[in-house]
């Protein structure tokens, strides 16, 4: 081990390394080799940091210091002023993190580098995730640690996650204590925990971060669930797209397995447990887990009957856990500090916390992690930086495609799962589509009813045709062509899809439409017949 | 690999990483102007460095700044801890540096020959 006198991070992911930051380090390290500084100044290459259309970032410690939009063109300059001889290049668009090293100076009030509560990210952008001294340095792999040391057995080990109310984080919100406990109670030798990484709601990208900055965590959650429920193999079935995800877990699985920490009697515990990732082929419907197991077994991916649920009947027939990335990211934090720690972050009955994505017309589009039940307008406005340009607020759209259209009079609600419940919306996957007022509802809700028609699987007739029949009617109406029968009819559509659909993929389209149609009603009223009556007039 | 080593590899590493979670005690600061450079800070950063990943001391940062008009008692550097007034040192040679990280932050008595200012 040696000590450095300055760390300089340089988050890495698909955004990043288009705008250079392959260059930009590889300049930075020369530069630095250079001018024999290698043993004091060290550049780490991170996962992202959940600060989105900003180029590269490059974040400089013991300052904590964020340099945004770093071009290999200016390596030179913040190596000669700041690294040696530490003067901020104020030129380049920069900010400090607000948990800094050493005196407290003027910090923004506002953006993505506030304090956040980060149980899920903590080590995302902080370590190196292809270092695995870091990852374990960090205290990764401890939570295997203390379950070893201390003989917890799977029992006390899902009655821990079911105390401290864990909940899914992909969407529906059970309760991951509980399906743990049935998939481990199903009788059977041979049993299955799968990891559903493939984030597919439009808007949301959590999972990509923990997959590209802490695979290890994943892993390591794995391992717990999968001697928990008596499963000794487990999947990752990651989005086709996330290209840079797939490596990184890949190396990861790679790394852990050298380590004995995947494989055959882990750390000589006897606990068995190996994991293999799937890439999906871009399905949408393949995030709903029978679909997903569908397609894992190498059929085409559309979704089963339920029951049985997968805890009785999933892959290969056998009990099967799916639980999403983020939920499982938890699970080490509340093996070390117990349930009720967990318990006391967040609101009632969703405890921890939620990595919400923000994006739209906000001044800070990214991710941050905050406790449930932080209420939707900080989100908005502190972390995300408030409306873009200063306009007003006109609506969010939560929880992605298959969310709800909130207006402004919902801006204080918390957002946690019963909060939102309440007040007829869902928490979702936590994307958070800030739009200003000059957007129009009607075109939104096109393109949302255009996605879902593209990603009808078509196995039942209500969703296959009902998808479509609304694009139609709703291509109409943002031409200024509908009728107020057409608003009725989507309404009907929608209901029937609910009661009649065979997987959520139909039953959640009356969310966007629903609630569009109600909240944001003169929108659409204003432009019906809207062609005709401009007609009239020309004559 | 055991459950022992993963114990001895997080207690090896643990401290390179005290740098990136802010949580530490006493802060070091290297004036590295260029009559600090051309008077060895250099050497004295590095001899900073390297005593303290010999010594394994956690809760300690080194950072640097610029000139700060004492350019006669160059290097100078500051040590800053947590409710205790900063010390200046002046005439800091590698050797001094080995010297205040023993006695000064290891052992808490500052070395008084070589202090130039005691801020509160």
């Amino acid at each position: 081990m040696s000590f450095y006198r300055m760390h300089i991070i340089i988050p890495m992911d698909e955004e990043a390394v288009e705008h250079g930051a392959i260059e930009v380090k590889r300049e930075l390290s020369e530069l630095i080799e250079k001018n024999n500084l290698k043993d004091e100044v060290k550049v780490i290459e991170t996962g992202p940091v959940g600060v989105v259309g900003k180029g590269v970032v490059m974040i400089i410690y013991p300052e904590r210091l964020y340099y945004y939009n770093v071009k290999p063109s200016d390596v030179k300059e913040i190596f000669e002023e700041h690294i040696v001889k530490g003067r901020i290049v104020k030129r380049i668009e920069h900010d400090y993190g607000e948990k800094r090293a050493g005196k407290i100076v003027d910090y923004k009030t506002v953006g993505l580098t506030r304090e956040q509560k980060r149980v899920v990210l903590d080590r995302c952008s902080i370590i190196n995730t292809l270092d695995m001294e870091e990852v374990i340095a960090k205290g990764g792999y401890s939570a295997i640690e203390k379950i070893i040391s201390e003989k917890i057995k799977p029992e006390e080990i899902i009655e821990e996650v079911k105390n401290s109310g864990l909940r899914g984080r992909g969407g529906a919100g059970f309760p991951t204590g509980l399906k743990w406990d049935f998939t481990r109670r199903t009788p059977g030798d041979e049993k299955y925990l799968i990891c559903n990484a493939d984030e597919g709601e439009p808007g949301t990208y959590k999972d990509r971060l923990i997959l590209e900055g802490d695979p290890h965590k994943l892993i390591e959650a794995m391992i717990i669930g999968g001697y928990a429920v008596g499963a000794e193999k487990g999947y990752i079935y990651i989005r086709g797209e996330y290209q840079l995800s797939i490596e990184r877990t890949q190396k990861a699985i790679d790394d852990a397995r050298k380590f004995n920490l995947l494989g055959k009697n882990i750390l000589e515990s006897g606990i068995n447990f190996d994991i293999e990732i799937k890439k999906g082929a871009g399905a949408y419907v393949c995030g709903e887990e029978t679909a997903l197991i569908e397609s894992l077994e190498g059929k085409r991916g559309q979704p089963r009957k339920k029951p049985p649920y997968p805890v009785n009947k999933g892959l290969w027939e056998k009990p099967t856990a799916v639980n999403n990335v983020e939920t499982l990211a938890n699970i080490p934090a509340i093996i070390i500090n117990g349930a009720n720690w967990f318990k006391n972050l967040g609101a009632v009955n969703s405890s921890g916390t939620k990595v919400f994505t923000i994006l739209g017309h906000v001044e800070y589009p990214g991710l941050v992690e905050v406790e449930m039940g932080t209420p939707l307008k900080d989100i908005i406005n502190i972390y995300g930086g408030g409306v873009k340009k200063g306009k007003k607020f006109k609506a969010a759209l939560i929880g992605g495609a298959a969310g709800v259209f909130l207006s402004e009079k919902l801006l204080n609600v918390s957002m946690d799962y019963e909060s939102l419940k309440e007040n007829k919306a869902v928490l979702g996957s936590g994307a958070i589509l800030v739009m200003d007022e000059d957007t129009s509802i009607p075109e939104i809700l096109f393109s949302i009813l255009k996605f879902f028609a593209h990603e009808s699987c078509g196995q039942c007739s209500p969703c296959r045709i009902g998808t479509r029949h609304l694009v139609d009617l709703i291509y109409k109406i943002k031409n200024g062509e509908g009728t107020e029968k057409d608003l009725d009819m989507m309404l009907k559509i929608v209901e029937t899809m609910k009661e009649t659909s065979f997987c959520p993929l139909g039953q959640s389209v009356i969310m966007p439409v629903k609630s569009a149609l109600t909240n944001f009603k003169e929108d659409f009223i204003k432009i019906l017949n809207k062609k005709n009556n401009e007609e009239v007039l020309n004559a | 690999m055991k459950l022992e080593d993963l114990k001895k590899i997080r207690e090896k590493y643990e401290k390179e990483m005290t740098l990136r979670d802010g949580k530490f005690k006493i802060k070091i600061i290297v004036g590295m102007g260029t009559s600090g450079i051309a008077a060895g800070a250099r050497d004295t950063l590095k001899a900073l460095l390297d005593e303290i990943a010999k010594r394994g001391l956690k809760d300690v940062l080194v950072t640097q700044t610029g000139e700060r008009g004492l350019s006669s008692n160059e290097p100078v550097i500051t040590v800053e801890e947590e409710g205790k007034p900063s010390i200046v040192y002046g005439d800091v040679s590698a050797e001094v540096a080995r010297k205040i990280i023993a006695e000064h932050i290891v052992n808490g008595n500052p070395v008084s020959d070589y202090i130039l200012e005691v801020k509160k």
